[in-house]
């Protein structure tokens, strides 16, 4: 550094600033790019093989010990319509296994929060969140970027093992799916992308609130548990709570029982995609309310038996799941967006 | 007192320089207007006007938790002030964040990388998010990693790196999108010695070669005087001082019409030295000082002793001192109006008979000014509050 430094670089400092006064913008795009090195992440990290692994072992398991059992069943049926779908909702009848919706609705979550539990404290904690904000790029790209990469590795998961599954029914057992079931299948494929979406959002607005990933996780996996395993005990007790009357004793009792408990179980999460995805895989389901009185109970079993809807009017039947699930997302990724945008770079 | 020597010429070239350019320079890259920053009650940027000048390395001195690092985010738009505003590159960062994030390269205190990934695999996540790609990004990586010297360890995984790699990583990321102005929080840091010159002598030649203006902010006050040109000191939020070194150093009260020499000299001669020295015309006063430098500490330590005038635990001086000739170290002092050079002749010429080893102007340390400059400020805002009260 010499005097002549210093009175020659203003004539060049303005130069520089010139020749870059009008800049190609192509930064518009600052979370796909964000998002890409996130998908190379997830896509080279332990935890996408742990998850694979768990979700494809088991899905596999039940769907071998049900498959003797579809055979038979499948060969007696005139009507194949929802054959295919069976291999989705087939347990075993010789051990206590969880069909495959069962299990993905469980397990969903897990991947949801897996994936998201560190995506910005860890940023925070490894000091690359300053360096990473102070690039020509908004904000938001960085937790929309880490929410699209989180939704996209997670659908070519699922993705993965519902053509394992498929692939296992055509191979094995010679179901062929008809037009209907494959669009009943993606149909349910895409809602639960939505409801592992919620838990990604879910995990994405612990991990902006929570600084430190370990309690992130800890918080994640508590909130899972206290949906998937303590929702059906709690709400038992709630609907004691409420009505302390009520007893079982009479069938009339029984049924406003019922009611009662499933329209407390219908406020958690998990209920609303169970029930979507049991309407979508189950051309033979016509209602996801529960009898109210003994009437609609009545009405309900003397409707035909093997009666089936077509997918669109199962769509219609779930439209109000599906919304609800939508407006859940929406509400944990704009409540982590938000805080995020308002957070301080610095801890 | 501690002496460090050498440097004299640039200082003296670079004041001239700051002192024809005083006036507000409306082409300044980086210029605040009163910016302030409050969390809740606490203010971390009290009004803070800075302005750093166009290829100029500007050093922000302070203790931890001054108001560095704030400021550092306002002017990056990574924080929104509470008040005032601040130019960098000619745009307010809070309303033109892109723009200035694109122009400015910013190494953020105590920076990381994705341990997963290598260094060079870093860089072009960078390079991406700069919109650079393919060869012109590849040939932008290798000459970042080329410049902080990392060439050899670009393509292993950066949870292997040390600190000081990690920092050195962290400049040349700030380095990719070639930008107009650097700022750099604690560059220095956690790098050893050697890397530290590395990482200096790469500021100053980014300098010479681009035309960047540097900001970097410190607490390691011998690094910031070796190589900014001006230095602001920052204390509560406040700049209470800005200015070359020399500047300062009068700013605050240090004169500097002191000479220091060397002298490979017995003790005994001491007082031959001294009559020697006031016979020259213009010298006020002559008295020994102690160095840090060219000796070990132990030596140090027992001259501080000797002539008591080193602050800290007492340390006992070896009885039997070191015989022989040894360099003796003396700081003279001058009328304020005498020349410099013309002092020095005049005193080599009356050294004649002595063996004269070194010969320089006296200045106070960075250090010295830094801690006066904090303990005046400290004492005012004792002082206003004192009268705040009354």
């Amino acid at each position: 550094m010499t005097a002549d430094t210093v009175t020659n670089a203003p004539a060049s400092a303005p130069a520089a600033a010139d020749a870059k006064a009008q800049p190609a913008y192509p930064h518009t795009n600052g979370w796909a790019i964000v998002a890409r090195k996130e998908v190379a992440d997830h896509l080279h990290s332990a935890r996408i093989v742990v998850l694979f692994f768990i979700l494809g072992a088991a899905t596999l398991i039940p769907l071998y010990f049900a498959s003797d059992t579809i055979k038979s069943v499948a060969g007696q049926l005139t009507d194949t319509r929802g054959a295919f779908l069976a291999l989705f909702l087939a347990s075993s009848q010789d051990y206590p296994i969880p069909n495959v919706i069962t299990f993905v609705a469980i397990v969903a979550p897990l991947l949801g929060i897996g994936f998201a539990f560190d995506s910005i404290n860890g940023e925070r904690s490894d000091g690359t969140l300053p360096r990473l904000l102070s690039q020509p790029i908004y904000r938001d790209d960085v937790v929309n970027g880490k929410f699209v990469a989180g939704l996209a590795v997670i659908t070519v998961v699922l993705v993965a093992v519902v053509g394992i599954i498929a692939g296992f029914g055509i191979v094995r057992l010679g179901i062929v799916p008809g037009v209907d079931e494959v669009i009943r299948l993606l149909l349910w494929l895409a809602v639960t992308i939505l409801w592992v979406g919620l838990w990604l959002a879910f995990g994405l607005l612990l991990s902006v609130r929570i600084r430190r990933a370990a309690n992130a996780a800890l918080v994640g996996f508590g909130v899972w548990a206290l949906v998937a395993i303590f929702g059906q005990l709690i709400v038992g007790v709630v609907a004691s709570v409420i009505a302390p009357w009520a007893t079982a004793a009479t069938l009339e009792q029984a049924v406003a029982l019922k009611a009662l408990s499933d329209g407390i179980l219908r406020v958690l999460p998990l209920t609303i995609y169970q029930e979507a995805s049991a309407v979508l895989m189950r051309p033979d389901l016509t209602t996801v309310s529960t009898p109210a009185t003994i009437a609609q109970l009545g009405q309900l079993e003397a409707q035909v038996q093997g009666q089936f809807l077509s997918f669109d009017q199962s769509l219609l039947l779930i439209w109000p799941h599906v919304v609800a699930l939508v407006a859940l997302m929406a509400v944990c990724f704009a409540a982590a967006y938000i805080w995020f945008m308002r957070q301080e770079v610095r801890a | 007192m501690t002496i460090v020597t050498g440097r004299p010429s640039r200082r003296r070239r670079s004041a001239s320089a700051a002192a024809a350019a005083t006036a507000s320079d409306p082409t300044a890259p980086i210029r605040t207007r009163a910016l302030t920053k409050r969390y809740g009650e606490r203010i971390a940027v009290d009004a803070l006007d800075l302005e750093v000048r166009a290829g100029e390395i500007f050093g922000l001195l302070g203790q931890n938790g001054a108001g560095k690092t704030t400021t550092i985010l306002m002017l990056l738009g990574l924080t929104e002030p509470s008040g005032g505003s601040a130019r960098v590159v000619g745009l307010d960062p809070t309303r033109h964040p892109l723009e200035v994030k694109r122009r400015v390269g910013y190494l953020p205190d105590s920076v990381g990388f994705y341990g997963n990934m290598t260094g060079r695999e870093n860089l072009r996540y960078t390079a991406r998010l700069n919109g650079l790609a393919g060869d012109e990004a590849e040939d932008a990586i290798s000459l970042a990693v080329e410049h902080v010297g990392l060439t050899d360890r670009a393509d292993t995984r950066t949870d292997t790196y040390s600190r000081g790699m990690l920092q050195r990583l962290g400049i040349a990321d700030a380095l990719l999108k070639d930008p107009d102005v650097l700022i750099l929080d604690e560059p220095t840091a956690s790098i050893d010695p050697i890397g530290v010159e590395d990482v200096l002598r790469l500021l100053r030649q980014l300098v010479h070669e681009r035309g960047i203006t540097i900001l970097l902010s410190s607490h390691l006050l011998n690094q910031v005087q070796s190589v900014c040109d001006r230095v602001g000191i920052f204390a509560f939020g406040q700049l209470i001082g800005v200015g070359t070194v020399p500047e300062l150093a009068e700013r605050f009260g240090f004169s500097l019409n002191h000479i220091e020499l060397v002298v490979d000299a017995d003790p005994e001669q001491d007082a031959e030295i001294v009559r020697a020295l006031k016979r020259v015309d213009g010298v006020i006063d002559a008295e020994l000082g102690i160095a840090l430098t060219d000796r070990t500490l132990a030596e140090a330590a027992a001259a501080a002793v000797t002539t008591g005038d080193l602050e800290g635990p007492p340390v006992e001086a070896t009885p039997d001192a070191p015989a022989g000739p040894q360099e003796r170290i003396w700081i003279v002092t001058t009328e304020p109006e005498r020349e410099l050079h013309a002092m020095i002749s005049s005193i080599v010429g009356a050294m004649a008979a002595q063996r004269l080893i070194r010969i320089g102007r006296h200045a106070p340390t960075l250090d010295e000014i830094y801690r006066r400059a904090v303990e005046q400020h400290g004492k005012r805002r004792l002082a206003e509050g004192a009268e705040g009260a009354a």
